[in-house]
This record gives structure tokens, sequence and C-alpha cells, in this order.
């Protein structure tokens, strides 16, 4: 891709919904991010761009709290903050799918939607679940995103990966108040699924909520994104407002640099080989 | 990009299926793809089913034996039901530990340590027998909170680090009352320490009215002065009963209860979402040595007496009742209720192998059956609860 002049702020010159500034993060001795500057506005999707490893999670579990950066700080709204747990960053609006999901495979899906924020029928210490509440709000939720939930009391362990990933979906959008972070939430959707996903973070979008969108696809991400920020070998390479990158930068960044043409033609090659000669018997 | 289509198919035109004869989900009604399941089925789906069914097949079998009529009668079920408190006791408390993905192998050093707690501060302290008891709470409180505290902080597995309180506090017991005392054990307690009403509370009855009003009737067995043999409700079942049903509440109604299922089923996915799974599992191991220390009590207030060896083995019975009655001992599964009917099989099996006049080492051979029964059940049922194997 082309050099151009790093940094171009995003249109609107409000104050950051979040940003991390010179933000580390070391695994005994693997350097997973180094000195990271980044924001998120209001109002805008960011997309962050790498390779298979480049950090891009583990970047956004500093912003989910789940790791504490080594160095630099991260501030909310202009001011520092010390997340000491992930339940600190929700606290403030942070609400994040983790690629991995974060679901509990042996409970039920509204269980699962409601932990950690579980509704009760009274503040007092041993409050029942409202579970009837619970479970309508679940699976309304499920159903806005598409999913036709058979039976809210059922194990997310039986579902299937596209919707165990449309529960963890569901569920950050219900509750992000102010950032929501997604690490590959469309990996395992269905076409309508996905565009489901997508309509959802165009909401959260218009809703004033700052969307950090993680994904390895082009027609995913390339739409919803107004800001893309490059991320290589645990390092910021450069934030672009979309006007200043197109979809073909894009995709090379994606694909680590790699040139794309040359892995096409030898997968052609391989195929060409596979055709010439006579499959194995059976 | 692939656009949005939802708006694209006015309502009304919506066909319920199309050349491919797919079915839409939003045109479909009732969902077909759920096979409906008989109440049998959902309830044999239940984790305490394995044990409740357990429990029936061991009711069965010692009906059928010698020793039948005096094992369930009224005095030999008190016997057993007193067992099962015992037992039960501090299995709920392991029960929810274990649920949360954690083993708590100190509880039975610390109903020894507790006792002896009581023991030396009401003795030797001249304590008043209330005061003895709080401190034994004070200390199991603190016991739980250290031993919670290493697991969480130190991610060491709880199975070593409670191995290491089982020792000290095993130690503990014995090394300073063999200081204090010159013996392993304290006997007398309770002589002249008048509070019956403390004591009461721990080892008192329930219902005597009732109970000497049936005496009187001729409908239970009474001494010759007219006091009923069973003279009612040991409080220990009450001790057993009554916070089973409240763990049984908190662990199923409550966002805690939630939270202790979470924790067990996934570690960091919990934590990710927000709970706070160290807070959950240190209060947990405060229950579990706060459990061994009411068990404590209730057996000094009977016997009078500490005793260093008191509660050797407890920690190993109440993993097996844990796992009888259905918790998965990779934590995340399991209830409250299943763990009743554990520790009542095993307060069965014990006083009716006495019963029955069989040699009481097969005991240990009944037992050994009866947890790989248990565990292979269990295994079973919680695939079918994920839907998995057996196909149908
Ligand atoms: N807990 C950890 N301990 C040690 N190393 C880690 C840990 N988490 C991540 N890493 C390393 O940090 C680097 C960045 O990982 P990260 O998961 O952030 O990549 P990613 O950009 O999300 O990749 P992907 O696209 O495959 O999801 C990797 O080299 C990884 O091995
Ligand atoms: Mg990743």
């Amino acid at each position: 891709m082309t050099e151009r002049a790093q940094m171009s702020e995003p249109a609107q010159m409000t104050e950051p919904a979040m940003e991390l500034r010179g933000v580390s993060v070391n695994f005994g001795s693997v350097r997973a991010l180094q000195d990271i500057d980044i924001k998120v506005y209001p109002g805008e999707v960011h997309c962050l761009l790498g390779d298979n490893g480049a950090g891009k999670s583990t970047l956004i579990k500093v912003l989910s709290g789940v790791y504490r950066p080594s160095k630099g700080e991260i501030l909310v709204d202009g001011k520092t903050v010390t997340f000491r747990s992930p339940r600190d960053a929700q606290e403030l609006g942070v609400a994040t799918v983790f690629q991995d999901l974060g679901m509990i495979s042996l409970m039920s899906i509204t269980r699962n939607f409601f932990l950690g924020r579980e509704p009760t029928k009274s503040s007092l210490p041993f409050s029942r679940i409202d579970k009837e509440r619970a479970n309508t709000i679940a699976r309304q939720a499920m159903a806005d995103i598409g999913i036709d939930v058979r039976d809210p009391t059922q194990a997310v362990g039986t579902l299937s990966g596209g919707e165990r990933q449309s529960v963890a979906i569901a569920r950050a959008v219900h509750f992000g108040a102010r950032v929501l972070i997604l690490d590959e939430p469309t990996s395992a959707l269905g076409v309508h699924q996905a565009a489901m996903v997508l309509k959802f973070i165009i909401e959260a979008r218009m809703r004033g909520l700052a969307v950090i969108f993680i994904s390895h696809n082009i027609h995913h991400a390339y739409p919803v994104g107004d800001t893309f920020t490059l991320l290589n070998r645990g390092r910021n390479r450069g934030t672009y407002a979309k006007s200043d990158i197109s979809r073909d930068e894009v995709i090379s960044i994606m694909s680590g640099g790699e040139d794309l043409k040359a892995v096409e033609a030898e997968i052609a090659g391989l195929l060409a080989q596979i055709g010439s000669r006579p499959p194995a018997a059976p | 990009m692939a656009v949005v289509e939802d708006k694209a198919i006015p309502p009304g035109e919506l066909k319920a299926t199309d050349r491919f004869g797919m079915t839409s989900k939003r045109a479909a009604g009732a969902d077909e793809r759920l096979a409906s399941t008989g109440k049998l089925t959902q309830w044999l789906r239940r984790p305490e089913a394995g044990a409740a069914g357990g429990l029936l097949a061991t009711i069965i079998i010692f009906a059928l034996l010698p020793g039948a009529a005096n094992l369930y009668s009224l005095q030999g079920s008190m016997t057993f039901l007193t067992l099962s408190a015992e037992l039960g006791i501090v299995a709920t408390a392991a029960a929810l530990l274990i649920i949360a993905g954690e083993f708590d192998l100190s509880v039975g050093s610390m109903v020894g340590f507790a006792g002896v707690v009581i023991g030396l501060t009401v003795k030797y302290w001249g304590l008043p027998l209330w005061g003895g008891i709080a401190c034994a709470f004070a200390v199991a409180i603190l016991t739980g909170y250290l031993n919670g505290l290493i697991v969480v902080k130190t991610r060491l597995p709880s199975f070593i680090v409670t191995l290491a309180t089982l020792y000290i506090l095993r130690g503990l017991s014995i090394g300073i009352t063999r200081a204090v005392t010159g013996r392993t054990q304290i006997p007398y307690i309770l002589e002249g320490v008048p509070d019956p009403a403390t004591a009461g509370i721990f080892n008192g009855h329930l219902l005597t009215g009732l109970f000497h009003w049936m005496g009187a009737q001729g409908w239970i067995g009474t001494r010759s002065d007219g006091i009923p043999f069973v003279a009612g409700i040991p409080m220990s079942i009450v001790w057993w009963l009554g916070p089973t049903a409240l763990a049984g509440y908190v662990l199923t109604q409550t966002k805690y209860g939630n939270w202790i299922f979470a924790t067990g089923g996934d570690l960091i996915a919990a934590r990710n979402v927000g709970v706070p799974v160290d807070r959950v599992k240190i209060s947990l191991f405060v229950y579990t040595a706060c459990a061994a220390t009411l068990l404590a009590t209730i057996q000094v207030m009977e016997a009078g007496s500490a005793d260093t060896t008191r509660g050797l083995l407890k920690e190993f019975e109440a993993i097996i009742a844990a796992v009888i009655g259905g918790v998965l001992l990779t934590g995340g599964y399991g209830t409250v209720y299943g763990v009743l009917f554990g520790a009542l099989i095993f307060g069965l099996v014990q006083m009716g192998i006495f019963y029955t006049g069989i040699d009481t080492d097969w005991f240990k051979v009944f037992l050994g059956i009866v947890i790989l029964m248990a565990v292979l059940v269990n295994n079973y049922i919680r695939l079918k609860a994920l839907g998995r194997g057996g196909g149908k």
C-alpha cells in the first residue's frame, strides 16, 4: 500500500469514547502489543485489521479489562481509568464479543445471556432471578438477530456454532451502552445472520456507540467501517478514514501484505495437478 | 456486501416454502425441530435422577435383607438419618464448591480442629459455651478465607492447597491439644458450663411434645418411665435440611447461584463477562469451613468432648456424596438435592450393613461399587443433558 499522512482524524471532532495511549502488553517474553495509540469515537465503526497473531484480540482484551497493560494508559471519555477486572469495563458501558465467545456450555441460553447482569426481582442480597423476564428478553434479542430460539433454557453447548455466536452478539448488543467490541463475530454465521449483525453494527453506530469490529472478511469489514486501524506484529501501522483507503488496500492489509495473486496462482497449479491425475480408487 | 434483505419481502407475500422446499424461519409456525420430550425423559435428565434411583434401589435392597424391621423402625431411621445428616451438612457445602470448580480437602481436619477450639476455649480459657463456638466459627472463616485466597491468587489446584491445610489443621489439633492437656482428647467440656440453651440448639430435639404425645398414645416405643426412645427430631437433621434447602434456593434461583455454575463451568469465560469469580470461590471456601465447624459443634455438644481425630476422611465422604448426587467433579453442573440423596444412601448403607449383620468390612466394597455406578450414570446423564451421546 502507498505511504500516506498518518492518523487522519475522523470527521467528527468530539472526544474519543475510548482511547489507548502508549499501551504495551507482554506475556512473559512475548511482546503481543507495543506502544499502541488508538482512539475510538462515538458514532464510529472502527475496524481493526491485521494478520493472524497481529495482536487484535489482545488489544480488545485490554479495552475490555481482561488484560492489564504492562505499560501505557486507558482513557474513557478523556479520563484515565484502571480496569481491575472485565466487570469494571462493563460498568463503564463496554460490551465485548470475544473471539472464543465466552459462553458456558453447560448453562442455558438465558443464563448465559444475563450472566453477570441477572435481572432480579428486588435488590435484596439473595433475591430471585426474574426468569420469566430474562427468558422473554433473551428470546426477543435472539429473534432480532434472526435466530429463532427453540427453548431459551436449552444448554448453550447444544447449539450450533453460529447460534452460539449469535447469543454472544445479542448479549453484547443488548448490554453495550458506550462501546461495542466484536472480535470476529461473523466467522461462523450464515449469510442471513451475518447481514443481521452488520445491520446491528450500523444501528449501534447510529445510536452513538463506538463500535470496534474485527473481521477477516472484506465483505463484512469494508462496507460498515468508518475507520481502519492496521495492526502488524503488535504495532499500530496507521489509522485511516475510509475516504483515505481503498477496498483493495484493505484487502492487501488483511492478507498481511502477502501477494494474494501468487498464492492464487499456486493453488491453481495444485488444482491442475489433481485434475490431471485420476481420483484414487474407492 | 450482502444486502440486508429483511425488508425486501412484504410480510404478506412470505411463502412458507420456496422451490427448494425450505421453510423460512419467519413463516414457520411451531418449531417442528423440537421433538416433544415426555415428562419422564425430562425428569430423567435432571442431575439428581441417578441418585434418586440409587436411593430407591438401596431402600428396596435393605428392605429385603434381614434386619429390615430394625433398620426401618423409628429408632433405626433416626439413627441412619443422623448419620446422613452429619455427612450431608458438609457434603452440601462441598458440592457447591465442586460446582464452582474447586475442592476442599481440609473439611475433615477442620471438623477436628473446630472441636478442639471449642474444647480449649471453653475448658481452659473459661469462655462461655457460645463464646467458644463463636471462636471456632471465627477460625473457620479465617481458614476458609486463606484457603480461597491462596487458590485464587496462586492459581494452584485447590486439591494441593487444601491438602496442605488438611495436614496443617490436623497437626495443629493434635499438637495444641497434647501441649495443653497432655492427651489427644478434651473430655467433659460441658461439665460446669451450664448453658443448656446453646447446647440445645445443636444437640436438642425438635417436636419433643409431639413425640411425647405419640409415646403416651402407645404409637411409638417408650422407656419404662414413659419417655419415648426417640425424643424428637434431632437438631442435626434440622441443621442438614435447613441449609440444604437454602443452598438449593441460592444455587438455582439467585444471581450468586448463577455465578457458582459459571465459575465452575468456564472460569475465564465467566470472568470475562464480569462474574466476580474470585469472590465466588473464596466465599465458598469459607462456607465449607463453616459447615465443617457446624458439624464439629454438633458433635461436641452431643459427645460432651472433643477428639483430635474427629472428621477423619469426612472430606472424601463429602466428595463421594456429592458425586453420587450427580455433581460433576469437573465443575459447572449439579444440584444440592442430589447430594441430599447421596448422603441418605451413605447413611442408609452404613446402618443397613450394621443391622443386617453383614461384616462391616463389606461396607467399603459396597461403597466403591456405588461410587463407580454413580459416576457412570452421571456421565451418561450429563451427555444426555447436552443432547449428545446415545443418539435419541
Ligand atoms: N495469553 C497469552 N500468552 C502468551 N502469548 C499470547 C497470549 N495471548 C496472545 N498471545 C500472543 O500474542 C500474539 C497476538 O495474539 P492475538 O490473539 O492478539 O492475535 P490476533 O490478531 O487476534 O490473531 P487472530 O486473527 O488469529 O485472532 C500472538 O503471537 C499470540 O501468540
Ligand atoms: Mg484474535
